[in-house]
């Protein structure tokens, strides 16, 4: 671990301020100004725009290295030892060890195959939490040089062909991707990532057209519940986040955290 | 209502008596009725019953091809396990796409079951899948399909069950947000639902599925293609295909049978947004169970296959070759790949289909004087005095009309394309290689003059050998090749000869 914390201080004067500060590395945190945003979700409660106060966000998704530091000093998190209730039997399931990343993954890789628990005490531990949907949606609405860019097709197309690229390839470091306009990286096109809030998308979303909650985990419902319609997106990452329970792991799905206001 | 209570009545009413008088037009009128009378009830008639016997585990198969008949008597529970996969695939030569499949393959597993039959569905999705999936059967009862029971994440599998109530082939697809791009990556397949008595044994069957692409490329355009949601949105597709590749079903993977042999094909049409027409190039469906339901129509040249629908036809081959199979909308054959190839050999049945019998020059008023120095030729052929002056004249004038077009009337043919015949050293040595060629024709390399040749020459045999010995007796005394003649005899000798073109002589 030491010899990959001189390499990040090489690298950049942020991780210093972040480990300086004793938060734990992870790429260290951007602040993200207040604002607003027009969410592609249709909120019951919420017409137009909605106001999102000011918070810092982890740079780019949690590593491989930086979560075998997490769960090396805590064995109730380690494969094996994590209550099955708290994650699926995939969980870390490509590392060698279960503290160890080993040779067959890299450490700079985004961790992947960890559920929303663990996720969850990954973040609470560095003093963070998972970020809500719609901080995740204000951010990754923006491309290198807009806060939001989301009308343009070519940004709707580059997110689109990370869907063309089948996922047995090898998944490049984590922070590797273009930053945006807040300097956050890999928010697109790298790996899915855990909301706080994704058990609550599509449940909150649309309970006028249907009674029942469950029906909502579907394609009729998960459309009706869309403003933007065009934006397949934000409507993909809304599936896939529905389909899942908070001990779920995927070979694609990982987190970063946030600080700040809620 | 009580208007036409009386007047439906009678209408009723003349039909019996029409069938008292036992006239064949009468019958026909009755049909009908029989029809209606021979409905099958639907789902209303579909429980047959609690499965019988041990759970079955169904055979699934991939395109082209069926699983069995299920050759049961008795409802059963059925158990199928269909996997999702995400994976890169050609999709045309050079070009690869990133198509999400229902068990590896695009369309997906056809699954057989017997109506009445209670199916315990497993969908699992991949652990390396990007997105979730589910399924939406057409052929189940309930809300969804199935589909809001079987929303998987990666890694997971999920179990429904349901009793198919209605018979019929329908077509499966997943349903997850958004629909269109999973259908449009590959997302579906066929499941048939036989009837209670099954289906007529018939010697072939076969499973194609039409589907319309969507490509941020053009049309062949090499590399790993992404999906592009713009053209789909359009309904501008790049490729329209059948069995989810250019290719899938030509060449060494087309499809085979005998004449003589019965074929049934299951159609489906994934979509997402094209309707397709339908049709076999040189076959009439004899049966369509259009939509795929219950009924069938006869002798059908192109049938209409709605998105997310299905049909199966049947027909009988009489005559061998290739019957090419296509989207009449029919640009996307020839422009987008909606193009597969059913080849059925066997022997020739002239009496069906000759082939080509006669292929030649139609000059229109111009014939006419040309005719009379071949009448000529063939007069004097009859009394036996033919002489090489009469055959030269009766060979310029058919050499203009057959062989000119390529071989140009200066015989000097066309540099790299069409060999020259003048001072050729083809066949100045022996005349009879000249013979042959215009029999048999020529394929593959060839070596004239010093100059390599690789084209084809299709067998004039349609020229009688009367025309062929004075095509080349023209040709010998012409552009200062050696002279010479060649007779009828001659030509009648080699025409007995093993047929088949002249292959790569050098």
């Amino acid at each position: 671990m030491n010899t990959l914390r001189y390499l990040w201080l090489a690298g950049s004067l942020l991780p210093l301020f972040a480990w300086a500060a004793g938060s734990g590395s992870s790429g260290g945190y951007v602040h993200i100004p207040a604002g607003t945003l027009v969410s592609a979700l249709k909120f019951e409660d919420v017409n137009g725009a909605v106001r999102i106060d000011a918070f810092q966000m982890m740079r780019r998704p949690v590593t491989n290295a930086e979560f075998a530091a997490f769960v090396g000093t805590r064995p109730a998190w380690q494969r094996g030892h994590v209550k099955p209730v708290f994650a699926g039997p995939d969980y870390l399931g490509h590392w060698a060890t279960p503290t160890q990343v080993g040779t067959a993954v890299q450490g700079a890789q985004p961790v992947t195959r960890v559920s929303w628990f663990a996720a969850t005490a990954y973040c609470e531990a560095q003093g963070g939490r998972l970020p809500l949907w719609l901080e995740w949606e204000y951010v990754a609405a923006s491309d290198r040089l807009r806060r939001d860019a989301r009308d343009d097709p070519a940004w709707r197309e580059r997110i689109l062909a990370w869907y063309a690229q089948p996922s047995s390839k090898v998944l490049p470091p984590a922070g590797s991707g273009e930053a945006n306009r807040y300097g956050l990286r890999d928010l697109h096109g790298l790996v899915w990532e855990w909301t706080e809030d994704y058990s609550a998308l599509l449940v909150t979303a649309d309970n006028r057209n249907q009674g029942d909650a469950e029906t909502n985990r579907f394609c009729g419902a998960g459309a009706l519940s869309i403003n933007d319609r065009d934006n397949y997106a934000v409507l993909m990452r809304v599936a896939m986040l529905s389909s899942l329970e908070g001990s779920n792991t995927t070979m694609n799905l990982g987190f970063r955290c946030v600080k700040g206001a809620r | 209502m009580q208007r036409l209570l009386p007047s439906m009545l009678l209408g009723t009413l003349l039909v019996v008596a029409g069938c008292d008088r036992t006239n064949p037009t009468a019958t026909a009128t009755v049909a009908p009725a029989k029809v209606t009378a021979a409905a099958t009830g639907g789902s209303k008639a579909g429980d047959l019953g609690p499965p019988q016997g041990e759970p079955i585990k169904a055979v699934l198969t991939s395109p082209p091809f069926v699983p069995p008949p299920t050759n049961r008597t008795a409802p059963a529970k059925v158990i199928v396990e269909l996997e999702v996969i995400e994976k890169e695939m050609p999709i045309s030569e050079g070009v690869s796409y990133t198509f999400w499949t229902f068990g590896g393959t695009v369309p997906g597993s056809f699954i057989r079951i017997r109506q009445g039959d209670t199916v315990e569905f497993h969908l699992k999705n991949a652990p390396d899948s990007k997105m979730p999936h589910n399924i939406d059967l057409h052929g189940v009862t309930g809300p969804g399909g199935g589909a809001a029971s079987s929303f998987t994440a990666p890694g997971h599998a999920s179990q429904f069950t349901f009793k198919a109530l209605n018979a019929g082939l329908y077509v499966y697809h997943c349903a997850t947000a958004p629909v269109g791009m999973h259908i449009a990556n590959g997302m579906y397949g066929l499941i048939l639902v036989e009837p209670p008595q099954g289906l007529a044994k018939v010697d072939r069957e076969y499973y194609v599925m039409q589907g319309d692409f969507y490509t941020t490329g053009k049309y062949r355009e090499k590399g790993l293609q992404p999906f592009n949601m713009e053209k789909a949105i359009d309904e501008r597709p790049t490729y329209v295909l059948f069995n989810g590749s250019e290719g899938a079903l030509t060449g060494d993977k087309a499809l085979t049978a005998k004449t003589g042999e019965s074929v049934r094909l299951y159609v489906g049409n994934g979509g997402p947004n094209l309707v397709s027409s339908f049709h076999v190039i040189g076959e009439i469906f004899d049966k369509v169970w259009y939509e795929g339901g219950t009924h069938f129509q006869e002798n059908v040249q192109t049938t209409l296959i709605p998105a997310g629908g299905a049909a199966m036809m049947e027909f009988n081959l009489e005559v061998p070759g290739s019957y090419v199979i296509v989207d009449h909308s029919i640009f996307r054959a020839f422009n987008k790949g909606a193009l597969a190839i059913l080849k059925a050999d066997g022997p020739e049945n002239k009496a069906i289909y000759s082939g080509k019998e006669v292929d030649e020059t139609y000059l229109g008023d111009r014939a006419a004087p040309n005719l009379a120095s071949v009448a000529a030729a063939a007069k004097s052929a009859k009394a036996g005095a033919l002489t090489v002056d009469e055959q030269i004249k009766a060979g310029r004038d058919l050499f203009a009309g057959t062989c000119s077009v390529c071989h140009q009337a200066t015989g000097l043919g066309l540099p790299g394309v069409f060999p020259p015949l003048a001072k050729s050293d083809y066949f100045a040595k022996d005349p009879l290689r000249m013979v042959d060629a215009v029999l048999r024709g020529i394929s593959g390399p060839v070596t004239v003059n010093g100059q390599a040749f690789n084209s084809v020459m299709p067998p004039m045999s349609q020229l009688t050998d009367d025309e062929t010995a004075n095509i080349s007796t023209y040709v010998l005394n012409s552009w200062g090749n050696p002279g010479g003649r060649v007779t009828k005899e001659q030509v009648a000798k080699r025409r007995a000869q093993a047929p088949g073109p002249v292959v790569a002589q050098h």
